[in-house]
């Protein structure tokens, strides 16, 4: 599992990373530790996949894309087929089944508003699926993904 | 709207930041800069909100963090910046959005709440409802993750 290194390291590296020629030199020197351990660390976590992306988190709105949430009615038999055909699209990133008469409620990104109702209007198409919501944000108050471990760790 | 070379760096940046000594300085190498201009740019983007955080997008299920819930509230237009903010200052809601109504579907508010039992994200819930004031909400538990991937953009330019 995790020691406490790569608790201080998780920790760290969910903020910004600093944007330099070396950096995870520069993490090291914070971390009081070596860069090629910063490195070898961060590789085993990326592996484990604790870590599932490091780098660039981009903001879909400001790179100019379009999204939305949409929730189909999927009648319990037909979850995984239906959930093959939503998952084909790149653009629905998230996809989650939930207790709920809408039970499949997944996001999708495009280029473009067009593209989006495309996208929406195809799996409606292929899947056959008639009830379903599109749930466009207005405003986004907050999205914040990191934790602080160490802290969770003391609860416990 | 963004430029060629923009696009081009945004799908390398994608791809996760190589594990190098000079990371920047590979991505340079790729699209023909040199590493000033890719720090500069990664900076431009930070500042523009193109990028939202430089940093790791960690799995929180693998942390402890068992459990979340999607809650959705049925709040009047008018209290909903009120609503939002009140209920995007309690540190368990990661995630507060206003959406468009749907004919089927009446609520505008959503925000996920992670705790470590479902019981407690309904209790989460109960307290962001009392703080709120809002009392017509529905809390939804994910049971399966179909899917959740990392969007890439932009993958249909040629550069």
């Amino acid at each position: 599992m995790l020691d406490e290194l790569d608790k201080r390291l998780l920790n760290r590296v969910q903020t910004n990373l600093p944007v330099v020629p070396e950096p995870y030199r520069e993490l090291a020197r914070e971390l009081g530790t070596t860069e090629e351990e910063v490195i070898n660390r961060l590789r085993r976590l990326i592996e484990t996949k604790v870590i599932r992306r490091l780098g660039a988190i981009f903001d879909s709105r400001n790179v100019g894309y379009k999204g939305t949430l949409c929730a189909l009615k999927v009648p319990a038999e037909r979850i995984a087929e239906v959930a093959a055909e939503v998952n084909k699209f790149a653009g629905v990133t998230h996809n989650y089944l939930r207790d709920h008469e809408y039970n499949m409620w997944f996001t999708v990104l495009a280029p473009s508003e067009e593209k989006l109702h495309e996208i929406v209007q195809e799996i409606r198409e292929r899947t056959g699926i008639q009830e379903y919501l599109f749930l466009p944000a207005v405003k986004i108050f907050k999205i914040r993904v990191n934790f602080d471990l160490l802290e969770e760790q003391d609860v416990e | 709207m963004l430029n060629k070379l923009e696009r081009a760096l945004v799908r390398e940046l994608q791809e996760g930041l190589p594990l190098v000594k000079r990371p920047f300085l590979e991505i340079a190498q790729k699209l023909k800069i040199s590493e000033e201009e890719v720090l500069a740019r990664v900076r431009d983007f930070m500042q523009r909100g193109i990028i939202r955080r430089f940093g790791a997008a960690v799995r929180h299920q693998d942390l402890g963090y068992v459990a979340n819930a999607m809650v959705v509230w049925r709040v009047p237009d008018e209290r909903v910046p009120e609503v939002g903010r009140i209920m995007s200052s309690f540190p368990e809601v990661t995630h507060c959005y206003e959406r468009a109504r749907d004919p089927q579907w009446p609520y505008n508010l959503y925000t996920v709440v992670h705790g470590q039992t479902e019981e407690q994200c309904r209790e989460i819930a109960a307290r962001l409802s009392a703080a709120a004031g809002i009392n017509d909400y529905q809390v939804l538990f994910s049971t399966a993750e179909l899917k959740k991937s990392s969007m890439k953009y932009f993958l249909e330019d040629e550069w």
